[in-house]
């Protein structure tokens, strides 16, 4: 069986556990509304850990995480996982549990019958409902297409059925690979008399050499042309520097697959797999799933980084890194000894070395091995200083706190919130929520920056894909492509369920009250959920690579929301106008921010890392969302009458006499 | 005590803002960047933090919540 295969299999047999265990939550279902969308309130303490945990950490635990310290450096760590550990457990002890017990005490299933509630409008619900299944959306989108790119890589070759033809080179190979070893050894010279300059004219010199011996710019031309998407005449008024943004765009696609799953079919088996678990299993089905994948995604995500670390620690030709039969430690070790820029343009110049005697030798299979190799390897763009945060902005680093604010206004983490059992079950996700972000991306972290050694220039994302595919073993790579998977989905199933829930009970049933009973309402649930699934595929077919920008704008958006239910729950001044102007100051502040973004971005990495310069420093935009909103509220909650003191305390029980 | 574990929680967000390993190289049991190992520290410190919340700060009144007003906000729930 080909490698390719063996995953396939793999992944197959993990798909068919998952959906084994929605069969069997559903043989517990009671058959209510209450149970099919809270799980009649029974999760304990280590599911609502679980459930917690697998719906806030999404594929970008595990790809996400490497590929950023692959492209950022350790700093990813503090800016991301452990700003996360304070964070999300703050909003868990102080907005999670007393939304719990509210809920509890009056009846909620969503968010938005809270806040209509406590604030005493409707207006209130169709304000919030439109942007916060907005802002979820892309992240579906996310998730599924994330998905089908995984299944995609992780298959490749599997249903090949015959060999893969290699793209002819346009200048000789072996003449260019030695050119481009030694621009790399120049770089590497003026790296050692610390010339920043030279190392740079030295790394683009090797970069033209690549553009030029696969003939980039011919092939960008002429798809332009074959593709009809530019005229000959506009083709011809293309400046340099557009043709030159053309050919970057083309060398940062992933490495092409050949005999893989489809993508569109990758997608629908995620969808569908998810799909059945969630109908058939409702909230109880997704905790339990989302416990089992947590497990995995945890469990896997170590395994991968002890082969990784053996893989990547050995001594390699430069005389770096674990002498051979040395054990973990000195591994790990040698890995990390590895991640300096000398070592990164040391094995270019071994690469291209090696290539250039490949090419050159009479042997045919070592001729089609070089180019092979040749046609992965991508231009290095920079030597960068990944074990430290040189190249951090630090104000960037401590604004970047306000983001993990989002989970306190999750919709679908609201939801798992008041699946919990009683109020004591939420101090176990309280206290080991920290420790379990720890264990999941300081190995995914270390994973990253071993991977800057390598010669992988792909897009930061399929780092972790690359290095379990080429230094692992196709079992461990199938197991690794279920923990990503199995990420994924665990964000995914609480999403799809917390939107069909949302549309059930904030809009059905909130405006025809009364008119369908407790079952009707499970399968008008149940047929939403269907829907978005559906609509969700369909829009992942339309490939928007653009989407995955959006990730850090969603979770802003969120974050800058939180001011409304911290209020919400602890500030009894609040009224009606100020929440309403809590929510347009974030539509008008992430709107402006989106905007100006949008028009002043040169290319989509630029979009999604956008920051707000004062003063020369760099912030991010969600702190000044949040001070927008905050302000807002404040002032006009101020401005405005107080509300009803006996309303007030069913919210605020120390109020009542 | 409650008040000592908000000041943990005070003093973790400050520690979090680590200037002090910005630059620093140094590798902890020689394969940690001590910039990644410090905030490896910060999330156990979270951990035990918030367990010293859970002891000592945990919101009173929350162990017997019952339902008051059950299909007042959700509508009313027809019976088959």
């Amino acid at each position: 069986m080909n490698p390719g295969l063996t995953r396939f299999v793999i992944i197959v047999v993990y798909l068919s556990l998952l959906l084994f265990l929605g069969f069997f939550a559903s043989k517990l279902f009671r058959g209510t509304r209450k149970d099919y969308m809270l799980a009649s309130n029974s999760i304990g303490p280590f599911l609502l850990l679980m459930s917690i945990f697998g719906t806030t950490m999404t594929a970008f635990a595990l790809v996400g995480s490497s590929g950023e310290s692959w492209k950022e450096g350790i700093g990813v760590y503090g800016m991301l996982a452990s700003s996360s550990g304070i964070i999300h457990s703050l909003c868990f002890f102080m907005i999670g549990v007393k939304l719990w017990a509210l809920g509890r005490r009056y009846g909620y299933t969503t968010q938005i019958q809270y806040f209509r509630d406590r604030l005493q409008t409707d207006v209130i619900g169709i304000i919030l409902f439109p942007i916060l299944v907005g802002l979820i959306i892309p992240y579906l989108l996310i998730g599924v297409m994330a998905g089908g790119t995984v299944m995609n890589q992780m298959t490749d070759g599997a249903f090949a059925t015959k060999e893969k033809t290699l793209p002819k080179t346009a200048r000789p190979l072996a003449e260019s690979a030695t050119e481009i070893a030694a621009s790399y050894k120049a770089a590497l010279v003026e790296l050692k008399e610390e010339n920043e300059e030279g190392v740079e004219k030295n790394l683009a010199n090797a970069k033209a050499q690549i553009i030029e011996l696969w003939g980039y710019r011919e092939r960008v031309l002429k798809s332009l042309k074959d593709d009809k998407k530019l005229s000959e005449q506009q083709i011809q008024a293309l400046s340099e520097k557009e043709i030159n943004g053309l050919v970057a765009k083309t060398l940062a696609k992933p490495p092409s697959t050949y005999g893989a799953l489809p993508k569109w079919l990758g997608s629908l088996m995620i969808c569908g797999v998810v799909l059945i678990y969630v109908f058939f299993g409702g909230m109880r089905g997704t905790a339990w799933a989302n416990a089992f994948q947590t497990i995995v995604f945890m469990i896997l995500g170590v395994v991968t980084f002890c082969f990784l670390a053996f893989a990547l620690g050995a001594k390699d030709k430069t005389g770096v890194g674990a002498a051979e039969g040395s054990g973990l430690m000195a591994h790990l070790q040698g890995a990390t000894e590895k991640v300096t820029p000398e070592t990164k343009l040391k094995t270019m110049v071994g690469i291209w070395s090696r290539i250039a005697r490949g090419a050159a030798s009479e042997d045919k299979e070592a001729q089609a091995e070089a180019t092979g190799l040749a046609v992965k390897i991508k231009p290095l763009k920079e030597v960068k200083e990944f074990r430290t945060r040189k190249e951090m902005s630090f104000l960037k680093f401590l604004t970047y706190m306000f983001v993990p604010l989002s989970v306190g206004m999750f919709p679908h983490l609201f939801q798992h919130w008041l699946t919990a059992k009683d109020a004591k079950s939420f101090k176990t996700p309280v206290i080991c929520h920290p420790i379990f972000i720890m264990i999941v991306w300081v190995p995914c972290v270390l994973i990253g920056i071993w991977g800057t050694t390598t010669p992988y220039a792909g897009s930061p994302n399929g780092i972790l894909v690359y290095l379990v595919k080429i230094k692992t073993g196709a079992l461990l790579g199938g197991f690794l492509a279920a923990g990503i998977l199995a990420a994924i989905m665990s964000s995914l199933d609480s999403q799809f369920l917390c939107i069909g829930t949302m549309f059930t009970t904030d809009i059905v049933n909130h405006y025809r009250p009364g008119r369908f009973s407790d079952k009707q309402q499970v399968w008008i649930a149940r047929a939403f959920i269907i829907g978005v699934v559906i609509v969700t595929y369909f829009l992942s077919l339309a490939n928007l690579t653009s989407v995955f920008t959006l990730g850090v704008w969603c979770f802003s958006g969120f974050s800058a929301l939180f001011p409304l239910v911290f209020a919400c729950v602890y500030w009894k001044r609040l009224t009606t106008a100020g929440a309403y102007a809590c929510v347009l100051a974030v539509g008008a502040s992430w709107l402006g921010f989106f905007y100006h973004a949008y028009s002043t971005s040169k290319t989509p990495d630029q979009f999604r890392s956008y920051s707000v310069v004062v003063g020369g420093y760099e912030t991010m935009p969600v702190f000044w969302m949040i001070l927008a909103s905050t302000a807002a509220m404040v002032l006009v909650s101020l401005m405005t009458p107080r509300m009803d003191e006996q309303h007030l305390s069913r919210f605020f029980p120390e109020n009542k006499a | 005590m409650k008040n000592v574990v908000w000041g943990l929680v005070i003093l973790l967000i400050i520690l979090h803002q680590d200037y002090w390993y910005w630059y620093s190289d140094r590798q902890v049991f020689g394969f940690m960047p001590i910039g990644l190992f410090y905030h490896a520290m910060i999330s156990v410190g979270a951990g035990i933090t918030w367990y010293l919340a859970t002891v000592f700060a945990w919101p009173e009144g929350l162990d017997n919540v019952q339902p008051e007003e059950e299909g007042s906000v959700t509508g009313s729930e027809v019976v088959e």
